[in-house]
């Protein structure tokens, strides 16, 4: 980069071009997430992690409740000395973010004093303050599924009447749906609450790490620090545990490749005694670890695994067919526990003295007492509130059918959140004056525009940033969630060349394999997946656990060392490249890739 | 074999007897105590030198001689030491050190790696004195590579202890003013293996110098051609608490140097095509080296600079030789400050880093 050309840069957002059939999509999202004039001066990359497809208007919803948390709990809660918040636009249905930095020494030296004593509360208080977060957040989840979408009756019931309650149904849709959004706002910032501590934590162990061993695999470094017992194995787990008593129960023949999950469930129910019970097990189950998404949580149509069984069907016959074979099932915990602390100790031995090993030791010390949060965090919010979130916006969604503004309840996703309070004014007024909604005649056609232009925005290849590469990347959020770094971008804006086999990433997780390519852009494809085949996505997602059960490999456009998917590959023993920024544009399904997990090189053998 | 002063095989050897086996001889030895699998071999000690020469020149003409002799009169150098070397490359050995020379040979032929033939051994110079490391002596005394048959054998102990009486090994001692009296060599025997490849190990990183990993080279046929230059060697990065590769680079190996079937010496010659950019390493040879490395390392409790090299004929499990491990001296050598130091509560390395004055204890070192 040091070359004397021009400065590199990556196209400017003002650059970028329309697709075709989809001219009028920034419609669909709210004024302030566009591009700006003075944003081409800055540097903005692709999040691809989060958001790998284009939003459907509704689930725009899923960056502003993040990123207005997350900007809220560094810049103005905490006092984060070095990094304000993240900043999000929406260009041709993709999320672009950019981190902003505190850069004057005097101004960091302010915030530091206040965030020293907030951060210290919190670090001194962590495990007493994160059990305490369990509590409020699983209060904020019981919330949501509490949450009535009222059934606007011809009459209203006698006793809002007689118990001169005053306030009739239709107030309640727009309180209620309010309240909906409010908890899904309140949700984020417990998210974010935790989550850059802990991922400072982190980050000052890591980079201890990096300065003793200076050629550590990232991933040796996670290792001495990933939780063994954490609950976002807790699905997959249970997935094991009901394989087994598919076998026990002696219903373990209806389990096989390729089985519909309708047609399972309606033999199991014929089977009896073992059917029934299976059943129940599958039931006990359910709640509350099947609301795992497909996908990393920020989709509507990232269906859980308790909205489609497709996902844990397609893992059962596996799990059933190696219990069947009398193989251990469950994680090995107590031996990765060993192994987790052999590593550590063999690391400690190696530092040149006593001061660095106390230092080690504090350093581990507090990067352990914060990963609870950092990996289980997921599971409670991405996962479990999001399932219920969408699936009482899918209620409102209902209430907006049933009054004839939309055709299908899947289409109260096409507007945006404020949009959908417009529409359920809409019923609330139209019921009060005894006359239909406007909507059908509106939404409708609008629904069917943004269908449309969603079909044509898929279509579109964004780059992977936008604007000028920029000096320094310092935010450790970016760098530990997304990967990002000099090196990254620096790859990024290298060419591709014709005839080039090679795609670069990070080595997430060790080992070597060859196998076929299944590149896989939305979650809901996960059912194509095959025995051996080399996974290539966007982004892997913990929930797609069973998924890493049948794959040889997983390849990721986007993605750091500590993202999910490749502490889960790793966990699961395969070779994993994350982060390469374009494998799934790169690679196409049935190619033969071999995908070296120790260097971070994924090649195209044919 | 029974015990005799004159030849010690490399089992019975320690650090410890370097002025009677020399430098290199001691080192093997260690090596074999440390449990490394050392192609095997003896010593022919110091005190058949003395022997020897006793037997030669009782008078100790030849000593006083050359200690008379001008470090910068070249010319006198070369007409002084001809007739000695002829002396000694002529002359019979007394009976005990031709006998223990022979029968250490014989002993050798069990773990041959090109059986039915004569052992092939290597005959090289050990030095003994302190201030006469290796390194300093390099290139003065004769090595001689692929030496078959007990006559053979003989006559190239002869030769190497002749070579003491070289032009430029009188000049540097006569520059140097060593004492001729103490001077004394002893001659490493050692059973040739024949590599399929070869190369070196550190165990630690000779480019960061990381402890926590084992930086392995390797090219085709014998590790001269990596020495030398000729080849870029495939390079391999291996953690050490966990054994995986962590980097892998494949180079395309166009030379080798490799053992004259003939048995006469070494050719240089062109890595036939299918083989260039083939890894000269199985990740199984991988894990075993750094196995040995660190068993090696840990023996002299310091990083290590390893030669090895793994036979063409044996099959795995017995094809792996280490061939020379000496401490690493360049990272050694710095003093590295310490990274960090405990602080008064542990997140108050976090409140550094994030503060922006990284984690370190002022020495500089933590986040950049």
């Amino acid at each position: 980069m040091n070359d004397a050309g021009p400065a590199p840069r990556f196209p400017l957002p003002s650059e970028l071009t329309e697709v075709a059939g989809a001219e009028d999509w920034a419609s669909m999202y709210p004024y302030y997430t566009r591009f700006q004039p003075e944003d081409d001066q800055r540097f903005w990359f692709y999040n691809a992690m989060h958001f790998p497809e284009p939003m459907p208007a509704f689930d725009a919803i899923t960056a502003e409740a993040p990123y207005t948390a997350l900007g809220a709990n560094t810049a103005r809660m905490f006092v984060f000395p070095t990094t304000l918040g993240i900043e999000h636009r929406i260009v041709n249905g993709r999320v672009y973010i950019t981190a902003n930095p505190v850069t004057d020494p005097e101004e960091i030296q302010r915030r530091l004093a206040v965030f020293s004593e907030r951060a210290g509360h919190y670090y001194e208080n962590w495990d007493e303050l994160y059990q305490g977060w369990v509590t409020r957040v699983t209060a904020l989840i019981d919330e949501v599924q509490r949450i009535e979408v009222p059934r606007l009756p011809e009459f209203e019931d006698p006793e809002v009447v007689f118990q001169a309650k005053g306030v009739a149904q239709n107030h309640y849709v727009r309180e209620n749906y309010h309240r909906l959004i409010d908890l899904y706002s309140t949700m984020w910032h417990h998210h974010s609450e935790f989550l850059m501590l802990g991922y400072g934590a982190y980050v000052v162990f890591f980079e201890f790490c990096k300065t003793s061993f200076p050629e550590i695999p990232d991933q040796d470094v996670a290792r001495m620090v990933a939780g063994i017992d954490v609950i976002l194995y807790r699905p997959d787990d249970e997935l094991k545990k009901l394989a087994k008593r598919a076998v026990e129960y002696g219903v373990d023949d209806l389990f096989v490749e390729g089985c519909d999950p309708e047609k399972v469930l309606a033999a199991l129910a014929a089977r009896g005694d073992g059917g029934r019970r299976w059943l129940e097990a599958m039931d006990d189950a359910r709640e509350p670890w099947f609301n795992m998404s497909t996908g990393a949580g920020f989709y509507h149509h990232h269906r859980s695994w308790n909205d489609d069984l497709t996902v844990p069907f397609a893992a059962l016959p596996g799990y059933v067919d190696q219990a069947r074979r009398g193989e251990l099932l469950d994680r090995p915990t107590e031996q990765l526990t060993a192994e987790r602390e052999r590593i550590a100790q063999e690391y400690r031995s190696l530092l040149a003295g006593e001061e660095e090993r106390a230092a080690f030791d504090q350093m581990l010390g507090l990067a352990r007492a914060v990963f609870p949060f950092v990996e289980d965090h997921n599971f409670y919010c991405e996962h479990y509130f999001t399932t219920k979130f969408f699936a009482k916006v899918r209620e409102f969604g209902a209430l907006l059918r049933d009054q004839g503004v939309l055709a299908d309840v899947e289409d109260v996703f096409q507007l945006s959140h404020t949009e959908v309070g417009q529409a359920l004014t809409d019923v609330m007024l139209a019921w009060a004056a005894g006359s239909g909604p406007a909507g059908a005649a509106h939404v409708r056609k609008t629904v069917a525009e943004r269908k449309r232009m969603l079909d044509a925005l898929a279509g579109w290849s964004p780059p992977p940033a936008l604007g000028p590469v920029p000096e320094a990347l310092n935010d450790p959020a970016v760098r530990m969630l997304w990967g990002i770094t000099a090196e990254t971008i620096q790859a990024w804006s290298t060419p591709v060349t014709d005839g080039d086999h090679e795609v670069r990433g990070f080595a997430a997780s060790p080992g070597v394999v060859e196998g076929t390519a299944r590149v896989l852009l939305s979650a809901n494809d996960i059912g194509q997946v095959q025995e051996g085949d080399v996974l290539v996505c966007p982004v892997t997602a913990p929930s797609w656990g069973p998924v890493f059960g049948k794959i040889a490999a997983a390849v990721s456009d986007i993605g750091g060392t500590m993202s999910h998917a490749a502490i889960v590959a790793r966990e699961y023993g395969l070779p994993a490249v994350v982060g390469t920024g374009h494998a799934t544009k790169r690679i196409t399904t049935g190619q033969r890739l071999r995908v070296d997990g120790d260097r971070g090189i994924v090649t195209i053998l044919d | 074999m029974s015990t005799t002063p004159f030849a010690r095989p490399f089992g019975e050897l320690r650090l410890t007897d370097r002025p009677t086996v020399g430098g290199k001889g001691a080192s093997l030895g260690e090596l074999t105590f440390a449990g490394a699998p050392v192609p095997p071999g003896y010593v022919v000690t110091t005190a058949a030198f003395e022997a020897f020469l006793a037997a030669l020149d009782p008078g100790g003409e030849i000593r006083t001689a050359v200690e008379a002799l001008d470090a910068r009169d070249t010319e006198a150098i070369a007409r002084a030491v001809a007739p000695v070397r002829e002396r000694i490359e002529a002359a019979g050995l007394p009976e005990e050190v031709a006998a223990a020379i022979r029968g250490h040979y014989r002993d050798l032929d069990g773990e041959s790696d090109t059986p039915g033939e004569p052992a092939p051994v290597a005959v090289r110079s050990s030095a003994t004195s302190e201030d006469a490391e290796d390194a300093s002596f390099a290139g003065l005394q004769d090595t001689y590579l692929w030496v078959r048959g007990e006559d053979s054998l003989v006559e190239h102990v002869r030769r190497c202890w002749a070579s003491l009486y070289s032009v430029e090994s009188v000049s540097y001692r006569r520059r140097l003013g060593l004492p001729e009296h103490d001077l004394a060599m002893a001659v490493v025997v050692q059973r040739m293996i024949d590599p399929r490849c070869a190369g070196v190990m550190f165990t630690r990183s000779p480019l960061t110098g990381d402890r926590s990993v084992v930086a392995l080279e390797g090219s085709w046929g014998l590790g001269s051609a990596l020495v030398s230059g000729d080849v870029t060697p495939d390079k391999y990065v291996i953690g050490k608490v966990t054994g995986d590769i962590c980097s892998r680079t494949v180079s395309e190996k166009a030379r080798q140097h490799r053992m004259d079937p003939s048995g006469s010496g070494v050719l240089e010659e062109d890595v036939p095509e299918y083989l260039r950019s083939e890894p000269c390493l199985s990740d199984e040879e991988i894990h075993e080296l750094v196995r040995l490395g660190r068993q090696v390392e840990s023996h002299y409790g310091t990083p290590q600079d390893i030669e090895w090299a793994i036979s063409r004929n044996l099959v795995p499990g017995h094809n792996i030789f280490l061939l020379q491990s000496r401490p690493e001296t360049v990272w050694a050598s710095r003093e590295q400050a310490p990274v960090a130091a405990p602080k008064a509560r542990a997140f108050d390395h976090v409140l550094a880093l994030l503060g922006g004055t990284g984690s370190g204890s002022g020495s500089g070192g933590g986040a950049k």
